[in-house]
């Protein structure tokens, strides 16, 4: 008994596992907000499997750097280039979680789940990169027109929703709170925007809460807001989020309208250590048209900060101008790892050297589309569950029912499998499931046919069961190594959908293993247990 | 209880050549279509474009075959797809006319969106589903999936090396050879499409149809080491048949779930599903009529060293019958050379 308590704790466990893992979660979505046509994301419920685009409705772009008018002699930067800037766009897409990412040496592969434009995504990869500097708004006149900009928000009856960040405000320095103190003289609360904003480390710099920022934005895009906008100051966003203790933020900068210089002038960026200081930099060469505008502009500009912004978005914290620069500049990083002095030169060269990029495949699978592959391929799992099953049972009887109940477990363990390893479901995985649940059974009956035999030469119930597993194993074992191995080729060669497919079924080979082997002779042990008089196996 | 071919006892071999002829046959028109017809490759290997369209309600087939024509797409197929309002269209670069760059596959999908447009009305239609495939990346899936059957193949023969003597492994790699040129054939007699999923469906025949030999030959080996007095051909009939329950079980379930892919699983993976029942049927048929008297052939060409012309694995107790093949016994890079 002793021996069936331990393989019921290991069953147990692999099903509160699986369990555990399949328990639906939070994840968030990236939907079009109906009001305002913007993206906004939402938190939904959902079970934790991954669905591939085939399944969920998206688009699958693979593209390489366009060659037809010239070659490009080094594919491999171009296409860096190229991610750097798709990824820069992310925000852009209609999907949380895309996929930017580089396929051997020269493609770039983009994934967008859920995306429903297929043009539109095009447009928004394809787009030729633009890179500009342009000086913070040294002189605070953002700042000074935030009080304007609450009492117009105020005045279209805009509510402050954000009550808990006045305290936060306080450790950020007392600049907000300064600005508060203003919009506090009109009306007791303090102003929707400026709660917001906690001032930065240099002048235009500002932090938004990371969860706020969508808010902001849609904030500052009111027209009411907008005419309250100082003359030649524009806002612009960071491009990536930045933790501040246990909080991240979003950067907002407040910069002059005018760029001082655009990517057109910029020939070459590369990144490198100072060998006197050891710190990172990039190092960057203008053209000589460039030198001259970016001479005087410099002069003027000494002591200033100089935003460096790639399609819209403000790349890493901007530098400070130190004197006059000509045609070779360099940005100083100080400490920071030489990777972030690297991708700050790809920024450059990206804005500086467009890399047209052509698309080599494109698959676009509607989400109707793929809602109907879910539905048809679950209604032929069901069928073909029921038809296992009435073989099953119809033929080895209780047996068969103990194989069937240990087909549930291979069920919840295959895709307990698929969501703990974070796996992607695709359509020919869907069908390669409901095959294997057809295959699944064959350890089963190999190990039924098994017992069958030993019962014939007249070995007592008891060591007919031990045996018919015993003698099974071989068979079982050297068939399945066979499947998986095909498997692994499939996985190893294949792409996508083809994967998925694989995937499934060296999961579903693996998970047929415990269930078929361990389950089910468990079951046995426990049916013999029970009825110790038993003279005939229900087989 | 019931007992399907219990003790059994067919004398399966008898008809070996019986069953040469008929897979011969079958071959033989197979190959026949091969010939004439070709294979249908799905765009993903030829390059080209794939537009699955929904329409609010049924339009004539000629009606879009014009409007095709008309924007300049005459080597376009159209046809219906699973229901009267849902259709493919597909333009592959070989037939379009002209520049086969990258960006063309891209232009066909422009262009079956404006000809749509004209016969169907705007907005009377949804597209469901594209597939623009450049040729590069259509050679690339080509290379690819070539590989595949292949390391599948060398993986196999180095596995069934390792598991079993070289005769068994030749013998089930000759059986699973004439597994892989039987669903071609069924594939060009059927004009299915071969996409990626239906190499991967191959690849799954491949791996089912050893599977059944190796069980099969499992007993075989057990069988050897059992009957010492028996011949290799009554062993192998003996072994069929003990295995038979088994494979009419395990063969009714898979069928059983295959064909409820085929009937429900939708129009998509109803190619996939077809290649799998007919996989089936022919694993199965292979791993009897292929495997077993090739065994008996090779064992006759080439004896084993003990009397009844096969080999077994050293005196190794039974409860270890998985020992490595002893260098001597298991020439396996000379494996292919007798096959020729």
């Amino acid at each position: 008994m002793g021996k069936i308590r331990q393989r019921l704790y290991v069953i147990g466990a692999l099903i509160v596992l699986s369990i555990v893992s399949l328990v639906p979660r939070n994840a968030k979505q990236r939907v079009i907000d109906a009001g305002t046509g913007r993206m906004k994301d939402t938190t939904v419920r959902r079970l934790p499997i991954n669905l591939g685009l085939d399944l969920q409705g998206g688009i699958h772009l693979a593209l390489e750097v366009d060659q037809s008018k010239g070659p490009i002699p080094d594919c491999a930067d171009a296409i860096q280039r190229a991610e750097r800037v798709v990824r820069t766009r992310i925000d852009e897409f209609g999907t949380t979680e895309p996929v930017v990412q580089i396929q051997g040496r020269c493609r770039l592969i983009v994934e967008l789940a859920g995306e429903r434009d297929p043009g539109r995504a095009k447009g928004v990869i394809q787009r030729t990169a633009f890179l500009e500097f342009r000086i913070t708004d040294m002189k605070n006149e953002f700042k000074d027109a935030l009080p304007q900009m609450d009492a117009a928000l105020r005045k279209a009856g805009i509510k402050s929703r954000a009550a808990a960040p006045s305290a936060v405000a306080q450790l950020f320095g007392g600049d907000t709170s300064k600005a508060g103190r203003d919009s506090a003289a009109d009306a007791n609360a303090p102003g929707v925007l400026s709660s917001l904003l906690f001032q930065g480390q240099l002048p235009g710099e500002f932090l938004v809460p990371e969860e706020q920022w969508p808010l902001v934005d849609s904030l500052v895009q009111r027209p009411d807001v907008r005419s309250a906008m100082p003359r030649g100051i524009e806002l612009r966003w960071g491009a990536q989020s930045e933790s501040r203790g246990a909080r991240a933020y979003r950067a907002l900068y407040a910069v002059e309208s005018r760029p001082i210089i655009t990517g057109e002038e910029l020939v070459k960026a590369v990144a490198r250590r100072d060998p006197v200081t050891n710190g990172s930099i990039v190092a960057f060469q203008l053209s000589r048209r460039g030198a001259r505008i970016f001479s005087q502009e410099t002069a003027r500009h000494i002591g200033h900060y100089m935003a460096i912004i790639l399609d819209g978005r403000v790349q890493g914290q901007p530098p400070v101008i130190r004197s006059q620069i000509g045609a070779n500049g360099q940005i100083e990083l100080g400490t920071k790892p030489l990777q972030e002095a690297s991708d700050l030169a790809l920024v450059l060269r990206a804005g500086a050297l467009p890399a047209p990029l052509t698309i080599v495949e494109e698959r676009t699978i509607g989400p109707s589309l793929g809602a109907d592959s879910i539905r048809d391929g679950v209604r032929a799992g069901v069928v073909g569950v029921v038809l296992v099953i009435v073989i099953m049972v119809g033929y080895y009887r209780m047996s068969g029912a103990l194989a069937v109940a240990a087909l549930t477990l291979y069920c919840l363990f295959t895709m307990a499998g698929l969501a703990a390893f974070g796996f992607t479901l695709t359509l020919p995985g869907l069908a390669g499931f409901v095959l294997s649940i057809g295959i699944a059974v064959d350890a089963n009956v190999l190990i039924f046919e098994r017992i069958r035999e030993e019962l014939v030469h007249g070995k007592s119930l008891r060591l007919a069961v031990d045996d018919g597993f015993l003698h099974a194993m071989n068979a079982i074992v050297d068939s399945n190594v066979s499947t998986a191995l095909t498997a692994l080729i499939l996985y190893a060669v294949g792409t996508g959908p083809v994967q998925g497919f694989a995937i499934t079924l060296i999961i579903g080979i693996a998970a047929s293993m415990i269930s078929a082997i361990f389950v089910v002779k468990t079951l046995f042990l426990i049916w013999l247990y029970r009825r110790p008089d038993m003279v005939t196996l229900s087989i | 209880m019931i007992r399907l071919f219990a003790n059994a006892s067919y004398d399966f071999i008898k008809w070996r050549r019986w069953a040469f002829s008929l897979t011969g046959a079958i071959m033989l028109i197979g190959v026949g279509f091969l010939a004439t017809r070709g294979i249908n490759y799905s765009i993903e290997f030829t390059g080209g474009t794939l537009m699955q369209v929904e329409t609010h309600k049924k339009v004539e087939t000629g009606v879009i075959r014009a409007a095709l024509d008309n924007v300049g797409l005459n080597g376009a197929e159209i046809q219906t797809f699973g229901s009267d309002t849902s259709y493919v269209i597909r333009a592959r670069l070989a037939h379009s006319a002209g520049t086969t760059d990258e960006t063309s596959s891209q232009a066909v999908a422009t262009a079956v969106g404006r000809a749509l447009d004209q016969s169907v009305g705007a907005g009377q239609y949804t597209v469901s589903r594209t597939e623009a495939v450049g040729p590069k990346v259509g050679r690339e899936l080509q290379g690819k999936a070539l590989l595949a059957i292949l390391l599948s193949f060398v993986v196999t023969l180095v596995y069934l090396a390792f598991r079993f003597e070289w005769r068994f492994g030749l013998a089930a790699v000759v059986a699973t050879a004439h597994d892989v040129v039987a669903t071609v054939a069924f594939i060009s007699v059927m004009h299915l499409e071969v996409s990626l999923i239906v190499v991967g469906a191959v690849l799954t025949v491949v791996g089912y149809s050893l599977n059944d030999t190796i069980i099969i030959f499992d007993r075989v080996r057990e069988n050897l080491r059992k009957y010492r007095r028996q011949n290799l051909y009554e062993i192998l009939n003996l072994s069929i048949n003990e295995t038979l329950p088994r494979s009419v079980l395990t063969h009714g379930t898979t069928i059983a779930t295959t064909i409820a892919l085929l009937i429900l699983a939708g129009e998509v993976i109803r190619p996939f599903a077809w290649v799998m029942t007919f996989g089936i049927f022919t694993g199965t048929f292979s791993s009897i009529y292929i495997a077993a008297p090739v065994l008996l052939w090779i064992e006759k060409r080439w004896p084993g060293e003990d009397a009844r012309g096969a080999r077994v694995f050293g005196s190794r107790s039974p409860a270890a019958p998985f020992a490595p093949a002893t260098p001597t016994s298991s020439p396996s890079p000379r494996a292919p050379q007798p096959a020729r």
